[in-house]
């Protein structure tokens, strides 16, 4: 690499689809931040004389069936969208990349075990956890998260594994090994620094279909419980107005989209700016 | 060699669907203490508690139980629903002629669009053709599959009065449905399904297809005067296959569970339904069965994507077997 290669934000800023995706994922944030200090209505405030009002001035949106204000459902929404984000995707990262590292630092039945585990558990993709985890402890929004954390778990473990048994292989890690360091801290110091970027790739790919698992959840009833606001849910209402007030069913799915969509190119940006190889193979 | 591995594939398979049915049992059965108290809540009586114990056959020991199941599933003689007093087998084979015939049609779509779009996109590379498809396709992985349902029926349903908005007439003439309103009414369900899917495979389509073009083999058929085209089709799509048969397999188990959110959307009688209206009826024997049928399918349809490998590309059986 010469001395005049541009450094990573350089090309970041650099990179239309990560740049993009950044700018759309930042807004859904920023909206989310914003809610927590301040927002144009109370979400659940209800207000039946003016139910169903078109966009104005006092309402941005309109409002729904029971004359909540839309823009600021909306604005609260995004809060239980990134929440889940968080948690389901910090479970299967912690989790995941705890079973990978190990999986690949001790080999032999360990490894077996751990990969014929995570082979079978694809059987149970988010939902049906889920569903399985709601028909025991009821609805809402902790029991999604942590079903959708726990489907991503076999997914992290698997690309944990993969990526880390690459590492082990390589010349420095045989030197460490010579030079006395354990497998705990050769995992530590080498492996897991290295095999960040993947990690980081995948957890913002998982971040926005967590973002649609919570939204297909809420929308089943099996998410977000009333009066907290999530969009999902705000499609379920809208679904039952689509004759009198079809608007209302544009708003929640684009901001879902939106925050998908900002995700996804984010990390395909990511993809290749964490890695120059493949930015150059293309 | 084949037998051999194909021996050995079907072990796993065994031995995956018993690892499954523990786990839904675990869960299902044992985790949440008494089922009998999950089903009838906290203000049952104890005479009532006591007769659905009896019912779900609760007095005997966990073992003995989960055989009892297991035999059962084996021989399609399951235990009755607690809402609606049949055997769960027999309203899941009723649903499943709704969900099944969804699920085909969806991935139907999904393949013809997929394939279509991606070799197009591929043929294309770096045009305007392109770009439209790559865009189009970010696009659609976006967008919840529920959320593009209730625009089907916005448009399709509410609008232009096209198609009804939901509900399923039944394939039976005499039942006041018939294949063809039958066919009609899965079809936006089938649609709504098909385009995330649709989206994600056509990237992985333009992306294998332009791999093997960079290949020598590609380079020698045009040589020798095939037309781009042939090559194309002849050459290049059986080799790009691999990455997309894989994909299609886990598209296929993820249909699967996105088929309960959009048979709700239009409200189909299909499985999706089913499981969903069990958990609001706390009918924890549907749950189990039925939960324990869709991991079967994800894990059947894996094993058949392994064995479609071996068709496209004998060369992956040895390896594997060996």
């Amino acid at each position: 690499m010469s001395a005049a290669a541009p450094g990573f934000w350089t090309r970041c800023l650099r990179h239309p689809s990560f740049l993009i995706g950044a700018l759309l994922s930042g807004l859904v944030l920023l909206a989310a931040a914003l809610s927590l200090v301040w927002s144009p209505h109370p979400p659940a405030e209800i207000d039946i004389p003016n139910k169903l009002a078109a966009p104005s001035a006092l309402h941005w949106l309109g409002t729904d069936s029971l004359g909540r204000d839309v823009a600021a459902q909306l604005l609260v929404g995004s809060r239980a969208s990134i929440l889940v984000g968080v948690i389901a995707v910090g479970i299967g990262l912690a989790v995941g990349v705890a079973l990978g590292s190990l999986a690949a630092a001790r080999r032999g039945w360990v490894e077996e075990v751990i990969m014929r585990a995570t082979d079978f558990s694809i059987a149970f993709p988010a939902l049906l956890t889920a569903i399985v985890l709601t028909a025991i402890y009821g609805p809402g929004l902790l029991t999604s998260m942590v079903a959708i954390g726990l489907a991503y778990i076999p997914w992290f473990a698997r690309i944990t594994r993969g990526a880390a048994n690459a590492i082990w292989a390589r010349d420095y890690v045989l030197a460490a090994r010579a030079a006395g360091k354990g497998r705990w801290r050769i995992t530590l110091d080498h492996v897991l620094p290295n095999i960040a970027s993947v990690l980081i790739v995948q957890a913002t790919i998982q971040f926005g279909t967590a973002i649609l698992a919570e939204a297909a959840l809420s929308y089943l009833g099996l998410g977000t419980q009333p009066p907290q606001p999530s969009w999902g849910r705000m499609l379920n209402e809208a679904q039952t107005q689509l004759f009198q007030a079809p608007q209302l069913a544009l708003y929640p799915g684009v901001a879902i989209a939106v925050a998908v969509l900002g995700l996804n190119l984010m990390g395909d940006g990511l993809r290749d700016l964490l890695d120059p190889k493949l930015a150059r193979a293309r | 060699m084949l037998s051999r591995f194909l021996l050995k594939r079907l072990l796993t398979l065994v031995a995956t669907l018993a690892v499954a049915s523990l786990v839904v049992f675990a869960v299902l059965e044992l985790l949440p203490g008494n089922a009998a108290q999950v089903i009838l809540g906290e203000n049952a009586t104890p005479e009532s508690l006591a007769a659905l114990e009896a019912k779900l056959g609760l007095n005997e020991s966990a073992p003995t139980r989960y055989a009892h199941w297991v035999s059962g599933l084996l021989r399609g003689e399951t235990a009755a629903s607690i809402a609606y007093d049949t055997p769960t087998a027999e309203l899941i084979a009723q649903r499943l002629q709704v969900t099944l015939p969804l699920a085909l049609m969806a991935m139907a779509f999904t393949t013809v669009a997929a394939l279509a779009l991606g070799v197009y996109a591929a043929a294309h590379h770096n045009r305007l053709g392109d770009v439209g498809v790559m865009a189009g396709s970010q696009i659609g992985m976006a967008i919840p599959n529920f959320w593009f349902a209730i625009l089907l029926v916005l448009i399709f349903a509410v609008k232009l009065r096209w198609f009804s908005a939901g509900g399923f007439p039944g394939w039976r003439e005499d039942e006041g449905g018939g294949p063809g309103p039958a066919l009609k009414a899965l079809l936006l369900p089938a649609l709504a399904l098909a385009v995330i899917q649709a989206a994600m495979l056509a990237r992985v389509t333009r992306s294998a297809v332009l791999e093997v073009m960079r290949e020598d083999f590609v380079r020698t058929a045009r040589a020798k005067g095939l037309s781009r085209r042939a090559v194309l089709w002849r050459h290049v799509m059986r080799n790009a296959l691999i990455p997309v048969v894989t994909l299609m397999g886990l598209q296929f188990a993820n249909l699967v569970t996105s088929a309960i959110v959009v048979e709700n959307v239009f409200v189909l009688p299909g499985v999706g339904r089913l499981v969903f209206q069990a958990i609001s009826n706390r009918d924890l024997v549907v749950v189990r069965d039925t939960v324990m049928l869709l991991a079967a399918a994800v894990v059947l349809i894996n094993f058949l994507v392994d064995l479609i490998y071996v068709l496209i590309d004998p060369r992956l059986a040895p390896a594997e077997a060996a």
